[in-house]
């Protein structure tokens, strides 16, 4: 780490370090922090392409931003940068979405709940609030009172309006307004209630004839504040949030929250609770890319496949029943282990499961991935080549059918994987046929390692017995992360000592996923449109949080 | 075989007896009205419960099992209800075009139906350019289909009308060839002498390799005419919620419902007629002793055994193959049916010529 801080140094002298918390902390002053991230990115001694996390910040004093950077050529390294807005009524921070495209979303994100306006950015509206919202929501300044937001029953208007800041030669900031369609485009609109959006997601794309031009991604339409919510909830109260967020990969994210608070409080998670969490979170990764299975066959019509992928589904729900008492939102890990101990039935059930799972992959094989239709329907659209993936931090199945090795489990072992044996899927096709067949190979690698598990739960407590009645997180921020079903999911918490957090940020694998639709769908037909939502696979709660 | 001709000759008879001709033709055509509703609607009922059932066994499931035993009575249940809805007006339609447009659908429907030869005797529209004619009705449906589109006000449904227009225009080329071909080789276009015609055996076997060819090429272009899976693209449920027919409601959008169910006994029926024999039961040149078996199976029961049939295989690959784009839709038609076609029609001809049909 000696070494990373005199490059930095050197390239940058203005900067300073914070250590003491888990990675290295830079805090780079606001006007240079372009040039400083432009050289974070090309930099051969640094070579930091994924910007893994971008986290709003109110201090109370300033308010800024946290940027998680890794760095895929020096062994996945973290290093986190602060930046910090000069001025707390009117903050402007350079935009880094021309380094890092996965910025273009993130820093909208930041923009509505902070403020904080991105000099340069090209599209600097909201991300997820209505247009005539009053305020920002995250700030601790926030003015919650109703009167000022009532509940507004009028559309939008001017949803093609967007604005962005330019900073001329004296520093002044201007707003030169821009729009995002123009008069004469011909926009369709697809959703928030629509047959194949996967939820309340809207899409408005600008055709000609049949051909895509271009897609402009609305979301919000689920958003429930959960990171706000967070601020005023114990750490025991604010875990049930994440099996709410992405709900195919409920028990992943919990891992997440709970493997961060484990982290700051140091405490260490029985054997036994680790192998069942193992193999809670490869089961939901084989429920997750079976819903996915029979979602991409049924938006590109065949309805039979669908219900084939649902069938298999229902096994891994009925175990999740039996042990965790619910088929959603299982609410099964807590602090320091796993709420309940196994049913009985359970290493019987997962055995059926492993034994029908292979004919039954055949099958979908049979009747769905050698139609010919289907692979004249995936091939070949919406291609996502690998630089472009890094470049958007497209992680998870989406980013490994790119051919670019990015799992966590692999890269960044956590919990007992490092003890597994397993091997990472890549596809090199980079089309939407590669990451439906990584979902497809992706389920045999997690009966692979279930079967190493299954015969191997040790005896033992289910729950650390040290872990704290009341739980107070020492005072530092934490980041955590786990392989979710869609990709990589990180949980970042700020402390200040108290029973809840300070700030708690959600890095969701889909938030990132929507940011290339534009970019896939462009050139391609209406049809391709729902064909690259099905095989990128998102979901929508987990964009919106 | 029973001649159903005989009843409607004597029916014929018994009428002029006691009234003049007018009065007569017109007892006769009312009567010959209900009936053709009365079929349209018990087949459709049929169809749906059939399709319903079919694409559950497909997909491991049981399918409607709540209204009356096995769930028989499920679609009059949804026929009930899809009767009493209310019919929503929407702004910016034109009302006009927009009430039209189901109507067009369901006469040319209705039409074609009442084309199809039902058993020996049992026909009601028959003339010698029959088959011609029931291509020509079958093209109208597509003005209903554009109208609805059109007049809807609609983006979904304009886009889904496009579609439609592209489609049907292009595979009606495909299946008017493959009908020709099986002209070429009966040498008529009269429907009932088509059916006379395969007393010997079906044309499927008289024409062999041609024949089956046409065979296949009209069971595939006869899908895409009925916009059926895998050539739903006017539907597209996953990209245009409900294609042309987004804004109807009530029995507006039954009637196109009931349109597609009829559509596809009524192209069903059109291939038991060119290739199946009709209601022609199945016949072994040198059989005799089964043939006359054959004989005491009704010739009614064997025209909806044989639309049945080909229906169920219709079904069965809308609900297993994924949807195809546009483009390659038309692709699909342009650089390959039609060209398959044309030549197969030479081929036939070339056999015709040399006699090498049976």
């Amino acid at each position: 780490m000696s070494d990373i801080k005199e490059i930095l140094s050197s390239i940058c002298p203005d900067v300073t370090f914070t250590e003491g918390g888990e990675n290295l902390l830079v805090n780079v002053p606001e006007k240079k922090w372009h040039d400083f991230a432009l050289k974070l990115r090309d930099d051969r001694r640094l070579g930091f392409d994924v910007l893994t996390a971008v986290v709003g910040m109110d201090w109370k004093e300033s308010v800024g931003v946290i940027y998680y950077l890794t760095s895929t050529s020096r062994g996945w390294d973290i290093l986190e940068v602060k930046v910090e807005a000069a001025d707390r009524k009117e903050p402007y921070i350079h935009t880094v979405s021309d380094i890092w495209k996965v910025a273009l979303f993130q820093e909208r994100e930041v923009y509505d709940f902070f403020g904080i306006r991105f000099i340069n950015h090209p599209d600097m509206r909201r991300m997820f609030l209505r247009n005539d919202w009053v305020g920002h929501p995250l700030r601790k300044d926030y003015d919650a009172d109703p009167k000022l937001n009532p509940i507004r029953l009028d559309d939008e208007k001017n949803e093609d309006d967007s604005c962005t800041y330019v900073e001329d030669e004296k520093g002044h900031v201007k707003r030169v307004p821009v729009k995002v369609y123009k008069p004469e485009d011909y926009v369709v609109n697809f959703g928030p209630q629509h047959p194949s959006t996967h939820g309340v997601m809207r899409m408005r794309a600008s055709v000609d004839g049949e051909t895509i031009t271009k897609v402009d991604m609305m979301s919000g339409y689920i958003h429930r504040g959960i990171e706000k919510m967070c601020e005023s909830l114990g750490y025991p109260q604010i875990l049930h949030f994440t099996d709410r967020m992405d709900y195919m990969s409920a028990h992943q994210n919990r891992h997440c929250l709970c493997g961060c608070i484990e982290k700051a409080l140091g405490l260490e998670v029985p054997r036994r609770a680790e192998v069942i969490r193992v193999m809670m979170d490869e089961l939901m990764r084989i429920s997750s890319h079976l819903l996915a299975f029979g979602c991409t066959a049924m938006d590109l019509g065949a309805t039979t496949a669908f219900f084939y992928g649902f069938r298999e589904r229902e096994m891994v729900l009925d175990i999740f029943e039996k042990t965790c008492g619910a088929r959603m939102s299982m609410n099964y890990n807590v602090i320091g282990g796993v709420i309940a101990d196994l049913h009985p039935d359970f290493v019987k059930d997962v055995k059926e499961f492993l034994r029908i799972m292979p004919d039954r992959l055949k099958e979908y094989h049979r009747v769905f991935t050698g139609n010919v239709i289907a692979q004249n329907r995936l091939k070949g659209i919406g291609m996502l080549p690998k630089e472009d993936a890094i470049n958007y931090a497209i992680t998870g199945p989406s980013g490994r059918g790119s051919n670019w090795s990015c799992d966590c489990r692999k890269v960044r072992p956590y919990s007992i994987y490092s003890e597994l044996k397993f091997d990472e899927v890549l596809e090199s096709g980079c089309d939407s046929y590669a990451r439906y067949m990584v979902r497809m190979r992706e389920i045999e690698t997690s009966c692979q390692i279930l079967a190493q598990l299954v015969d191997n739960i040790p005896e033992g407590p289910i729950r650390a017995m040290n872990v704290p009645k009341i739980i107070k997180l020492p005072v530092g921020h934490w980041y955590y992360q786990v392989e979710a079903s869609r990709g990589t999911f990180g949980v970042f918490i700020e402390s200040d000592g108290q029973k809840t957090p300070y700030r708690v940020h959600f890095q969701s694998p889909c938030f990132n996923l929507i940011g290339v639709m534009d970019l896939c769908c462009s050139g391609h037909m209406i049809a391709d449109l729902i064909t690259i939502g099905a095989a990128l696979d998102f979901v929508i709660p987990d964009i919106d949080r | 075989m029973f001649d159903f001709g005989k009843w409607t000759s004597a029916f014929n008879d018994l009428l002029l007896g006691c009234m003049p001709e007018w009065a007569a033709v017109l007892i006769e055509c009312v009567l010959i009205a209900v009936a053709i509703l009365g079929a349209y609607t018990v087949l459709a009922l049929f169809y749906i419960l059939y399709e319903r059932k079919l694409c559950a066994w497909f997909q491991c499931r049981l399918g409607p099992m709540r209204v009356g035993k096995w769930g028989l009575l499920q679609v009059f249940a949804d026929m009930f209800k899809i009767l009493i809805k209310e019919i929503i007006s929407i702004k910016g339609t034109d009302k006009f075009l927009f009430r039209l447009a189901p109507f067009i659908v369901i006469t040319s429907s209705v039409v074609m139906l009442a084309c199809l030869p039902w058993g020996n005797g049992l026909q009601i529209i028959n003339f010698n350019i029959g088959i011609f004619f029931v291509l020509a009705v079958s093209s109208l449906g597509v003005l209903g289909i554009l109208l609805a589109g059109w007049s809807s006000n609609n983006k979904y449904t304009l886009i889904g009308a496009m579609r439609s227009g592209a489609q049907m225009v292009s595979y009606e080329i495909s299946l008017g060839l493959a009908i020709i071909t099986i002209v070429v080789l009966s040498g008529t276009m009269n429907i009932n002498e088509l059916v006379w015609q395969q007393e010997t055996a079906w044309f499927l076997f008289r024409g062999h390799i041609p024949a089956i060819i046409a065979f296949l090429i009209y069971i595939v272009a006869a899908t895409a005419e009925t916009n059926r899976g895998p050539f739903d693209l006017p539907e597209a449920e996953h990209e245009l919620v409900a294609g042309y027919h987004t804004e109807y409601s009530g029995i507006t959008f039954g009637f196109y419902y009931l349109a597609e169910y009829l559509n596809l006994f009524i192209v069903s029926g059109i291939a038991s007629l060119m290739f199946l024999g009709g209601w022609m039961p199945l016949h072994i040149p040198g059989w005799d002793g089964f043939n006359e078996i054959m004989n005491y199976i009704p010739s009614v029961v064997w025209f909806l055994l044989k639309s049945f049939f080909i229906s169920f295989v219709i079904i069965w690959f809308k609900w297993t193959f994924p949807r195809v784009r546009i483009d390659q839709l038309l692709a699909f038609e342009w650089k390959y049916l039609m060209p398959l076609s044309l030549a197969n029609l030479v081929l036939m001809a070339v056999f015709v010529a040399l006699g090498w049909h049976f």
